[in-house]
């Protein structure tokens, strides 16, 4: 069995994605993730099995198997486009390490054929995920999203250590790597935990980038689409000066600083 | 930071001159109806050649003249702004009959005074039988004059009602040698003539035509001499004085003689733009390319020191201003077709030279800023795209793109050159290609390519099918059997063929009936003498005088029509989820959505029939009540309309061409060749090939309004997919998918012009990132073979808002199809169409 019968399970493919990475990318969407964000906008990405959503009226289903040999016609239709752009493929989620084998395949199929690769991802995985994966990514987009590890494990589910460890493992082991903080207010909104962020992703090797993802409610219909509550209810998006206060306590840090992905 | 070149600042004048002309609605004037009605009661005896150089000097040496405010190039073709003048030797009878609606129509309303009218009335009679569109209908066989006019498979319409145009001449011969120079070549043509060859009489006749049109040209150009000379006498403000007396001795020399700089080079080029669209009521009358011919002036006076580039901006500017001065008044069925006074002046910049060099120069840029300055319709802005573009023009190209008004289309050289070096052109005239009209590509100054001939509505002959060639009762397509006897996809198939076939054929009767009726009565002598070789052929362009002749009659439904044979193989013949019976009476009750116009009619009294026939009686109250039920779908049992829905979701649920499926698009393209392979078997009456175009311009929302509903689902009466795009709303994986999709048809067969229009939203472009990613967007797309693409950038709150609020919007420029109008001079029914165009972008 080749890297094309490797199996996956994955929830949307989006062409033409021109705000998440280098040039025109195809974004693959895998299900599954570990941690559960109370922001997140894609929260039918989070379970791994197959699930009913609402949208609109009308019932969907969220999910579908696939094999590399699946998706890889439609990544390899916009070759021109990634050709001309210097775009290429991304992996998102979920979080593409939760499927470590299938991310690599794709990861390995897509190099195959000369098609840059990116991942976003949570960076929480176990340390032989990073070195299965990680050689097949050209370009890594990481969160951090809070140093605080109480913190981390109250809005996310998750304690922030082995995501803080695998960040610098990830930036020895990457080509290239940005580091990306959804700005949540309530959660890491404050010009103190904004600057313990960018401080931390000054000191990883080859981060050079990043990127203030501000908070929205676009996801917020998809919670009730999916009979689930939304926690973040009655949070306002920030105010403009507020982003441009946070973008200016990330510059101190010497990196280079961008609001929106 | 954006590093975007040729960024320069916009003169004040600029925005003077266009709220001037923007003040009030455009009118009708009279003049040239009634001076063009006083040559000709006074030549009758004359050769027609001659008679026409007589008329067209006599309505030069008369017609009223103006300098506008402000302006610093000299020449309008009516004395109100954007007014236009009337044709009557090619039609008049619609006007007449407009004339108390024409103010008040919703597409392209004019103004016309009370004593225009009155004048117009006196003259209209001499022209009873006279016109070109009499002859022309006279010239058709009588079965293709009947779909042409009861029917709406096709459309000649706009050929048969005007002018031609759909030219490029020679401007550079103009501007680099002036007229005196063309006079003399035409004698010099004539000392060549011996008494005793056959055909002295034409040649002797049309060089005389030649010489009497372009001595006019000259004496008109000097009466705008003396004018400015007045003016500037009358002028206190002194720097308008010296503008004044600048225009007055440029018009002194050009376009007489050659210009001795820039300036004189735009007076020059615009006396030809505009002096074209006097002689003859044809649009698309397309300056090319501009940013070649006037290059060497401005880099003289750049490398003299004597203009700043600011300067010739601002000449530049001007004249894209007083492009949207020309005007045209259509009927009021082709005003829907061609909505937005659109006269399609094409300007095309970049590209390769004829040497297969990159032919940018600083003019491509400045053009492009131009249009960046001046934000309205005209000129139908185009950029040539090859692998050797310059990154930076593109980017400039898109900073245009990203302001929302449509402009520039985009063109493609590695399939335009090889597809017209198929027909016939050489290399280097090839490499050297403009674009006419909307999207039309030819070798200025050597063709007449007759482009957009016809609109070929390919959604009609499927209804034919379905009814065995008739319609509206009538037996106007051959004989393919009953429907729903067809056993097999591919016999269906080959009826539609069939069908398709015999109306292209009937198509081509009605354009060559045209054809020969303006070579027969309005040949062009001031037109013809700026295209080779007239001159040493000594005959006109429409009597067969230039190199390259075409006839280019445009397809379009193709999404529509490979959707619903895709539906008809999946659901009928394949599957056989739903009969065809069942198919066949779906379309005819319109998927239970109720019924307008003769369906509607004829249903009422079919209904009505029946009820007397099993003898009750009705009253007209009843038979109302009756034609309501049908409008509305009400007739129907709830059991059949729930049917009907079904068949609606299954069709729904079929692959659709525009989302990259292979299969989907592969069938799309054989589709294309049905009407593609059909046309270009034929020969026009000048002895030169018919070449299809795949586009709609805008007449696919009124020919939709025509058109029954389709198996693809598409519901009677509504729009049909525009241009080569997919069907609107059923591209959903974006851009990348679509363009991916067109690329798939054979672009390069389609030698008239193929149209694709993508929609998005300003986010999309916005920053140098976003910029270049456009740019990669298109590059991607050329790179599969594609030949056009351009883009509406607008969000679809605005254009809502638009809608409701038109005081607030009256700039508001959108692309419509192969040209760029304000949005809310379109009929309320095209607007919805723009709007329901998919969003691309995220």
């Amino acid at each position: 069995m080749g890297i094309l019968d490797t199996q996956g399970r994955i929830f949307d493919i989006q062409r033409f994605s021109i705000h998440d990475g280098p040039g025109i990318r195809t974004i693959i969407f895998l299900k599954g993730c570990a941690l559960r964000c109370r922001w997140c906008c894609n929260p039918e990405s989070q379970e791994f099995k197959i699930q009913e959503m609402e949208r609109a009226g009308k019932k969907e289903i969220i999910g579908r198997d696939v094999t590399v040999r699946d998706i890889m016609d439609e990544i390899e239709s916009d070759s021109p486009y990634y050709d001309r752009s210097g775009g290429g493929v991304t992996l998102s989620g979920g979080e593409a390490l939760c499927q470590p084998e299938f991310a690599a395949a794709i990861l390995k199929a897509c190099h195959d054929r000369g098609i840059n690769t990116a991942i976003e991802t949570t960076g929480y995985a176990k340390r032989e995920v990073l070195e299965k994966v990680i050689p097949h990514v050209d370009y890594v987009l990481m969160d951090i999203k809070h140093m605080n590890g109480e913190k981390h494990k109250e809005f996310t589910g998750r304690d922030n250590a082995l995501i803080l460890e695998n960040a610098k493992y990830i930036a020895e082991m990457a080509n290239d790597m940005t580091v990306r903080v959804p700005v949540i207010p309530t959660f890491n909104d404050t010009v103190e935990e904004i600057r313990a962020i960018a401080k931390f992703a000054a000191k990883l090797p080859k981060v050079m980038h990043l990127h203030l993802l501000p908070y929205h409610r676009l996801g917020r219909d998809k919670y009730t689409g999916l009979g689930r509550g939304y926690a973040l209810d009655g949070i306002e998006p920030l105010p403009q000066e507020k982003i441009n206060t946070l973008y200016e306590a990330a510059c101190e840090s010497g990196l280079i600083v961008q609001i929106g992905g | 930071m954006e590093n975007i070149k040729f960024c320069i600042e916009k003169s004040a004048r600029i925005g003077k001159l266009i709220e001037a002309m923007y003040e009030k609605l455009p009118e009708i004037e009279a003049d040239r109806g009634v001076l063009v009605t006083e040559s000709y009661k006074a030549t009758e005896g004359l050769p027609l050649i001659k008679r026409r150089s007589a008329a067209f000097a006599h309505i030069l040496r008369n017609i009223p003249i103006v300098i506008r405010e402000n302006e610093l190039i000299a020449g309008s073709t009516t004395v109100t702004p954007r007014g236009c003048q009337v044709f009557p030797e090619y039609s008049y009878e619609w006007l007449e009959a407009e004339f108390d609606t024409v103010a008040t129509r919703e597409a392209d309303p004019f103004y016309i005074s009370e004593e225009t009218k009155q004048r117009l009335r006196e003259v209209y009679p001499y022209w009873k039988g006279k016109t070109v569109s009499d002859l022309a209908k006279a010239n058709m066989a009588p079965e293709a004059y009947d779909v042409f006019m009861n029917h709406g498979i096709f459309t000649v319409g706009n050929y048969f009602y005007n002018g031609i145009g759909h030219v490029c001449v020679q401007y550079d011969k103009v501007i680099n040698y002036g007229y005196e120079a063309i006079i003399n070549e035409a004698k010099a043509e004539l000392a060549k003539l011996n008494f005793g060859d056959g055909d002295y009489v034409t040649r002797k006749n049309f060089l005389d035509a030649v010489i009497e049109s372009c001595e006019a040209v000259i004496e008109y150009a000097h009466r705008y001499s003396l004018l400015a000379t007045e003016l500037a006498q009358k002028e206190h403000d002194m720097g308008r004085k010296l503008e004044l007396i600048r225009i007055a001795n440029a018009c002194a020399h050009v376009p007489e003689k050659g210009a001795r700089n820039f300036f004189e080079a735009c007076q020059s080029f615009w006396f030809v733009q505009m002096l074209l669209q006097v002689e003859s009521s044809g649009h698309s009358i397309s300056p090319g390319r501009f940013d070649q011919y006037m290059y060497p002036f401005y880099k003289k006076d750049i490398d003299d020191g004597v203009m700043s580039i600011e300067e010739a901006q601002e000449l530049i500017d001007n004249i894209w201003v007083k492009l949207n001065d020309i005007n045209k008044v259509r009927d009021a069925a082709s005003a829907e077709g061609f909505a937005g006074y659109g006269l399609f002046q094409n300007l095309i910049v970049g590209g390769q030279d004829e040497y297969g060099m990159d032919a940018t120069n600083d003019l491509s840029y400045m053009c492009i800023e131009a249009s960046i300055h001046v934000s309205l319709p005209q000129p139908s802005l185009s950029i040539r795209v090859w692998n050797g573009s310059p990154k930076s023009l593109l980017i400039k190209a898109a900073s245009l793109t990203r302001l929302g008004t449509g402009v520039p289309a985009y063109y493609n050289d590695e399939v335009i050159i090889p597809s017209i070096m198929a027909r016939g052109l050489t290399l280097e005239d090839a490499r050297d290609y403009c674009i006419i009209g909307c999207v039309e590509p030819q070798k200025a100054g050597k063709t007449d390519g007759w482009h957009d001939a016809a609109f070929f509505n390919m959604c009609r002959p499927l209804e034919l099918v379905f009814s065995n060639g008739y319609d509206k009762g009538k037996k106007i397509g051959p004989d393919t059997g009953d429907v729903l006897e067809m056993k097999t996809f591919e016999e269906f198939y080959d009826a539609y063929k069939k069908q398709e076939a015999y109306m292209i054929s009937l198509m081509v009767n009605a354009d060559n009936a045209v054809d020969a009726a303006h070579a027969m009565r309005c040949p062009l002598p001031f037109q013809s003498c700026m295209v080779d070789d007239c001159i040493s052929r000594g005959k006109s362009l429409q009597e067969g005088g230039a190199i390259y002749n075409f006839t280019g009659p445009q397809g379009f439904g193709i999404a529509n029509m490979t959707d619903a044979l895709i539906a008809v193989r999946e659901l009928v013949f394949e599957k056989k989820l739903v009969s065809m019976a069942e198919l066949k009476e779906a379309l005819e009750h319109n998927y239970g959505k109720g019924l307008r116009g003769y369906d509607a009619e004829k249903l009422t009294t079919e209904i009505a029939q029946k009820i007397v026939e099993s003898g009750n009686s009705l009253t007209e109250g009843d038979i109302k009540e009756i034609y309501r039920e049908v409008t509305t779908g009400e007739y129907l049992t709830a059991s059949t309309k729930k049917r009907y829905d079904e068949i609606l979701e299954l069709i729904a649920g079929l692959p659709k061409y525009g989302n990259d499926i292979r299969e989907a698009d592969l069938f799309a393209r054989d589709v294309a060749y049905t009407y593609t392979k059909e046309v270009e078997k034929y020969k026009n009456y000048r002895g030169g090939q018919y070449q299809a175009g795949l586009y709609p311009v805008s007449a696919n929302v009124p020919l939709g309004a025509q058109t029954g509903a389709t198996p693809d689902g598409r519901l009677a009466y509504t729009p049909i997919a525009d241009g080569v795009g997919p069907v609107s709303g059923s591209d959903r994986r974006g851009p990348t998918a679509t363009a991916n999709s067109v690329a798939k048809l054979d672009h390069g067969i389609a030698s008239n012009g193929t149209l694709l229009n993508q929609k998005f939203h300003p986010s999309a472009l916005a920053g140098m990132a976003g910029l270049e990613k456009f740019v990669s967007l298109i590059r991607g797309y050329f790179d599969q073979k594609g030949m056009h693409v351009q883009f509406n950038v607008v969000n679809r709150e605005t254009l809502l808002d638009a809608q409701k609020h038109p005081e607030n919007y009256k700039n508001l420029v959108v692309r419509v199809a192969g040209y760029s109008a304000l949005f809310t001079t379109l009929s309320r029914s095209l607007q919805d169409d723009i709007i329901n165009r998919t969003e691309q972008g995220f």
